[in-house]
């Protein structure tokens, strides 16, 4: 895919050598190569690989921007450690991404290998299970809001009425506010993982099934030994970028809950908010970054570890 | 993808319907045990599916034109004591969404507008130009993909703050919206590897006609990424309708607020009618490009996975 005969013929390399100059770059068109490279190095340079290396300077300094930053070593790291609430903020990030998974892996799974089957207005179907992936997320949380009213009038509430279950108190308690979430965050999200499928699914090819046939299998033999398999690639990034996309949540608790109630919700990223621009004793950019290093190096780690031990289950 | 989406699209239709086969056979769908399950299976989950996919958007626009109280005590009702077309002019005038609709169009072209720029130059130049350098460059924004986003939110807004050169902060301006959306590796990537399958040959013989990396650019190059320009646009125009944490840090202003930064602020001092109806607002010019572009969506969706990490 990156590599066409042409650009192997073409590459600089392997052109006449001549001697270079700077006269010859400017012939060459050097120059004008530069420029339109020049939106790309001013944008990047400063607003992504500029703040990148700056988070990692941050992150061994004290700094507030009221006096003038000091290098303090590893006592960010140090600080985090000795913080309360970063190991609750860790384990209940953790339990909203296995929370995440359980609702958000499966379920998206089977409806896109029902949907595959539809032979009649599959677009109608893909429409609708991609509707809530469009709506703006911000309005979804402030819609699911309303839903979790938890007086017995709620959406919720009214639903569970009719069948004999009495009211819930939804984002109000500490032992339900994290499923609650968890619900919406599913609704919003599960759309895209349901297509991702579907696409991956309409790439098998059907000389497989009618191999399968022969073989004599059934509908549910060719889905345990043809559609899965052939899924597993897909499935195992679907669930990497999953956990990294949920190891990262930040909009729906901070918008449904706030964190709360007693913390229950508060994920990492919101602990990363609330030290940076929230801190009632002052802004601690420091520690902020601190935390946020300290959770890329886990997803990348954990990214390193999961594609290694998968390796040889994926590859064949 | 870049290959599916350059193909015309009758090609594309001729293809499915040669392999018009899923996981059951023609000859199991012969059969009627099959085709009776496979049917109720089907009907079950479309309407499950419109349920939880169309659902609550239509509970939605009802409630927006539901008088306050009644959707308070009978969410589900349909119009129980008639309508009230108050809470959308309400919500637009007096409460002053309007100001925001316009914010977040500003904000939406604005930041499509810089992401095209870089990615379609910088494409060009990695991809069609390649000077020598450019794996280093190529190197340097792949690697920004593996850095998770929240690693950037404090630098970036101290960068914002104290921008270089300028002398003067980029808060409350759209700005600071607009030039941070251009440094966006996967748009670079999607457009560069497009760039790197247009046929080489096409290029030299502009070159041999004369044209300059200019006009190669603007007429030869441009004009053959119409599909990648697509999905790299509605990425970038639904992003910037999504976004909501980095534009609340960065615009404190309501004056320039998008709809995502203002709507949680005024929910606690809105009536809940006329807040459901700025909510219906919000979600309009979203949903219409998805009902528009459907196509595009779904086949840019298989993408959208690589966008989270």
């Amino acid at each position: 895919m990156t590599t066409t005969p042409a650009q192997v013929r073409l590459s600089p390399a392997q052109r006449p050598a001549r001697r270079r100059t700077p006269l010859t770059w400017v012939r060459g068109g050097g120059p004008a190569t530069l420029l339109f490279l020049l939106p790309m190095l001013v944008i990047f340079g400063v607003f992504s690989w500029g703040p990148i290396v700056e988070s990692v300077v941050m992150s061994v300094q004290h700094t507030n921007f009221v006096t003038a930053p000091t290098f303090v070593g590893l006592d960010n790291f140090v600080a985090l450690f000795r913080d309360p609430l970063v190991p609750i903020a860790v384990r209940n990030t953790g339990y909203f991404a296995l929370l995440a998974l359980i609702f958000g892996y499966p379920i998206p799974l089977v409806v896109a290998v029902l949907m595959s089957e539809v032979r009649r207005a599959r677009g109608l179907f893909s429409a609708l299970a991609y509707l809530p992936v469009v709506v703006p997320p911000v309005v979804s949380v402030l819609l699911w809001k309303v839903f979790f009213d938890a007086s017995s009038h709620g959406l919720f509430n009214t639903i569970l009425s009719w069948v004999g279950i009495g009211p819930q108190p939804w984002i109000q308690s500490a032992a339900t506010a994290m499923p609650s979430i968890v619900l919406e965050a599913t609704w919003a999200a599960a759309g895209s993982t349901v297509i991702i499928y579907l696409a991956a699914l309409t790439g098998v090819p059907p000389e497989l099934y009618d191999a399968a046939e022969v073989d004599g299998a059934g509908i549910w033999q060719k889905i345990w030994h043809v559609t899965l398999p052939q899924l597993r690639p897909v499935l195992l990034v679907t669930f990497i970028l999953q956990i990294i996309g949920t190891a990262q949540v930040f909009l729906e608790p901070f918008l449904l809950t706030f964190g709360g109630p007693a913390n229950s919700t508060l994920t990492i990223l919101q602990l990363i908010f609330r030290y940076a621009f929230q801190n009632s004793i002052g802004l601690d950019y420091g520690k902020a970054t601190a935390l946020s290093i300290l959770l890329a190096l886990f997803l990348a780690l954990f990214s390193v570890v999961y594609f290694r031990l998968t390796k040889a289950w994926s590859d064949n | 993808m870049t290959a599916a989406t350059l193909r015309p699209r009758t090609a594309r239709k001729r293809e499915r319907a040669d392999s018009d086969r899923g996981i059951a056979s023609l000859s199991d769908w012969r059969r009627p045990t099959v085709r009776f399950g496979m049917s109720t299976v089907h009907f079950i989950l479309l309407i499950l599916l419109i349920l939880w996919g169309i659902g609550p958007l239509l509970w939605l626009l009802k409630s927006a034109i539901t008088p306050t109280q009644d959707t308070l005590q009978t969410p589900i009702a349909v119009f129980p004591h008639g309508w009230d077309w108050n809470n959308v002019t309400t919500a637009w005038n007096t409460v002053g969404i309007g100001v925001q609709f316009l914010n977040t169009i500003w904000v939406a072209v604005g930041s499509w507008f810089v992401q095209l720029l870089v990615a379609t130059t910088a494409g060009y130049a990695l991809a069609v130009l390649r000077p020598k350098y450019a794996p280093i460059f190529n190197g340097l924004v792949l690697a920004t993909l593996f850095v998770p986003a929240v690693v950037l939110l404090v630098p970036l807004y101290i960068t914002v703050l104290h921008p270089p050169l300028i002398g003067h902060s980029l808060i409350d301006t759209f700005w600071a919206v607009w030039l941070p959306a251009g440094a966006n590796a996967f748009n670079i990537l999607l457009v560069t590897r497009f760039f790197n399958n247009l046929p080489r040959e096409i290029f030299e013989a502009a070159r041999t006609d004369g044209a300059g990396p200019f006009r190669l650019f603007w007429s030869i190059v441009l004009p053959m990424s119409r599909p990648i320009l697509g999905v790299v646009s509605v990425f970038a125009i639904i992003n910037a309708w999504k976004d909501y944490l980095w534009p609340r840090l960065v615009l404190t202003d309501p004056a320039v607020q998008p709809l995502s930064v203002r709507l949680p602020n005024i929910q606690s001092q809105t009536d809940l009618g006329v807040f459901l109806a700025a909510l219906a607002i919000s979600m309009i010019i979203p949903i219409v490009l998805f009902l528009v572009f459907q196509r595009l969506f779904l086949r840019s969706a298989g993408l959208g996975g690589a966008v989270k990490g």
